[in-house]
């Protein structure tokens, strides 16, 4: 089977020499020992994916993303273990890569493509559907120094994918170009994964990693550090870059998924419900009734100036709404140790069908990076269901008035 | 074996090799008015101040050659060919370095980096060559069939070359002073190598010390075939023939060895 990705015991090694002659040295005199120190930017990687699979990969800058990427397109040698890969290999990794500024875009696209192993005659063929893609129209047959860099990046997105591959990498490509394109070149990706290939991600972005991937991969300090389903890795991702100092983080699991709170705790929610119109705890909603999130935040300590901010996130992760009392001006000041306040959020539940869960934080500011009191993702689970509506889809409940006329 | 693994990814990568040395002259001359003419100009330059020196105000003139053209043929014949040997080596020196990028974000066979320096220099010398060979053949010196014992000299020039490019190329990754080195030693050696003045005037221990510089067998043969017509020593060329294979040989090694490291200094 095609597409498979194996990677075993992989440790990548910089080799650092305190002087440019240690170097020298070493060559000259190899028996006289080493004169370099090792300096790892990643260890004991070991994952699989199957082919088919949609793998995001995680992390913050300088966790080593970059570099496991490379040793898996094959540009960079491992310094120890193996990277096994069958099929056709695709990536993404720096768009416009072996583009000359004088030739035209037609030229380019021809040595392009031969850099990444197509032949003249498949270029020959793939051109038009190359040309169609990339909609740059008469520009194809222009210098490429005359292109916008977005029209470069169409250019060379429509190469770099022409042919299906079996694995295709992407390294934050898709941040480029317009909306439109970005929306066209996602969903060619997802032309590809309905075909079967296998894709490998490295995203900042929560969106892309949720919506595409089965699962995701988290990579700190060089080790991989989690692996499991994207929000679940996502919402570690988020706690993690809170917890940066010396922060608590602690997962539990509540209803067979896995619930991360992270932060100082010295404010904390001690309890959340939501409510129905007539005060009482529910779980299944109808569409579109009006409802209370109620937040009970109990201080431990101190809190100079406290704000409460909740997201409510859908099945899959993805941020359906979300505010906090900081953007509402409702911040407070001089929290006492030991004092309890109680946030009512009253609102029309205008969200379609389906499972929701409500993250919370408790922070100073407008966002958690600077003071991070406590997050608490999947603080509360409910259902959403339509009972009195006529069918709809989506995610949303935007119902139209509708006016037809006919002449 | 080595050979195998490497020789299978040049042919599929021949499209790249091709495309890239075609493009390469497209560069070069396609956004000057007078083009290829450029490829001649140079040289021919040199030629002139070299011959209107020598020649004219120096007047000095070959040993038992009498000729107009006598001086000139030889001139070409020793500066077109080291052109040759001095672009593949200047040029594979950086060929890892400015390609740095290229080589950081696309798997693909490196070694069709000098193979495109190689060809690329080829095609150059090929049409300068070509046109000497013309003027040869107008002015009437034109040796005869004698001209194809050039050929197996050609081949032990690249090789040469190739060699000495490849194993400058890495080490230039990695110890930046070769490159610098190498365009200082590179003068020395062109005037070490009797090309605008003949072996004959060196006084004898020197002429002695060129038998240890390969160029000097490579330039005086294609001098021996050009100028006077007869065969070249293939003696002294066997010699050089079995330095450049060592050369290739070890180029080709050190560059296998280094590879991996060579990206993550690059």
């Amino acid at each position: 089977m095609m597409g498979h990705i194996q990677v075993r015991n992989l440790g990548k090694a910089f080799k650092q020499y305190p002087t440019r002659w240690s170097r020298l040295l070493e060559w000259m005199l190899p028996t006289m020992g080493k004169r370099h120190q090792l300096k790892w930017v990643l260890q004991d990687i070991n994952f699989e994916i199957a082919p088919g699979e949609a793998v995001g990969l995680i992390g913050i800058n300088g966790a080593g993303k970059s570099t496991l990427l490379k040793l898996v397109t094959g540009t960079t040698q491992p310094s120890t273990g193996t990277v096994a890969i069958s099929g056709r290999v695709a990536a993404l990794l720096e768009l416009g890569m072996g583009f000359h500024p004088d030739f035209t875009g037609r030229q380019n696209v021809m040595m392009a493509g031969q850099l990444i192993g197509l032949t003249v005659e498949e270029l020959a063929t793939l051109m038009p559907s190359i040309e169609a893609f990339a909609e740059i129209g008469d520009y194809i047959d222009q210098p490429v120094r005359v292109y916008s860099s977005g029209m470069q990046m169409r250019l060379a997105f429509s190469i770099a994918t022409a042919r299906r591959p079996d694995v295709l990498i992407v390294d934050e490509a898709m941040s480029v170009g317009d909306a439109y394109f970005q929306h066209k070149s996602f969903e060619r990706i997802r032309d590809f994964r309905r075909h079967g290939t296998t894709l490998l991600l490295v995203s900042h972005d929560k969106q892309a990693i949720q919506s595409v991937c089965d699962r995701a991969i988290l990579l700190d300090g060089g080790r991989l550090s989690r692996e499991g389903r994207p929000e679940e890795i996502m919402d570690y991702y988020n706690a993690l870059i809170a917890e940066r100092e010396n922060h608590s983080l602690l997962t539990r699991e509540v209803g067979g998924k896995v619930q991360t709170v992270s932060g100082t705790l010295e404010a904390t929610v001690a309890d959340i419900v939501l409510l129905d119109s007539e005060n009482q705890p529910v779980e299944v909603v109808d569409v579109g009734a009006a409802v209370t999130l109620q937040v009970t935040v109990e201080a431990h300590a101190p809190i100079p100036r406290m704000v409460l901010g909740y997201m409510i996130k859908d099945r899959v992760g993805q941020t359906i709404y979300g505010t906090n009392t900081h953007l509402k001006d409702l911040a407070l000041d001089n929290v006492v140790a030991g004092q309890k306040v109680t946030y009512r959020f009253a609102f029309p539940l205008n969200i379609g069908p389906g499972s929701y869960s409500v993250a919370t934080a408790i922070v100073s500011t407008d966002t958690h990076l600077v003071n991070n009191y406590e997050w608490r993702d999947l603080a509360l689970v409910f259902t959403v269901v339509n009972m009195r509506r006529p069918h709809f889809e989506g995610s949303a409940w935007l119902d139209p008035v509708i006016d037809i006329r006919t002449p | 074996m080595i050979s195998a693994a490497l020789l299978k990814s040049v042919i599929t990568y021949r499209g790249f090799i091709f495309g890239s040395v075609k493009r390469e002259f497209q560069v070069k001359y396609g956004n000057a008015i007078l083009g290829a003419a450029w490829t001649i100009l140079n040289p021919l330059a040199l030629i002139l101040v070299y011959t209107v020196i020598f020649s004219e105000v120096m007047h000095s003139r070959l040993p038992g050659v009498t000729s107009t053209f006598a001086y000139s043929i030889y001139l070409c014949a020793g500066i077109l060919t080291w052109g040759l040997f001095a672009e593949i080596t200047g040029r594979s020196q950086n060929i890892f370095l400015d390609n740095a990028n290229l080589i950081k974000k696309i798997s693909f066979p490196r070694i069709a980096l000098p193979l495109i320096v190689v060809l690329s220099a080829c095609l150059n010398f090929a049409i300068i060559f070509g046109l000497f060979l013309g003027f040869l053949i107008i002015s009437g010196n034109f040796p005869g069939w004698i001209m194809i014992t050039l050929l197996p000299v050609l081949v032990i020039q690249i090789l040469l070359a190739i060699g000495l490019g490849i194993i400058l190329g890495v080490l230039n990754v990695f110890f930046r002073d070769v490159g610098q080195f190498f365009t200082i030693f590179l003068q020395f050696w062109f005037w070490f190598t009797p090309i605008v003045y003949p072996a004959s005037i060196l006084p004898p221990g020197v002429r002695e010390a060129l038998a240890w510089n390969p160029m000097a067998a490579i330039i005086g043969a294609y001098q021996t075939v050009l100028v006077n017509g007869t065969a070249p020593d293939w003696v002294s060329l066997a010699r050089v023939a079995v330095i450049s294979l060592l050369l290739c040989i070890f180029g080709l090694r050190l560059f296998r060895k280094r590879s991996g490291e060579m990206v993550d200094e690059l």
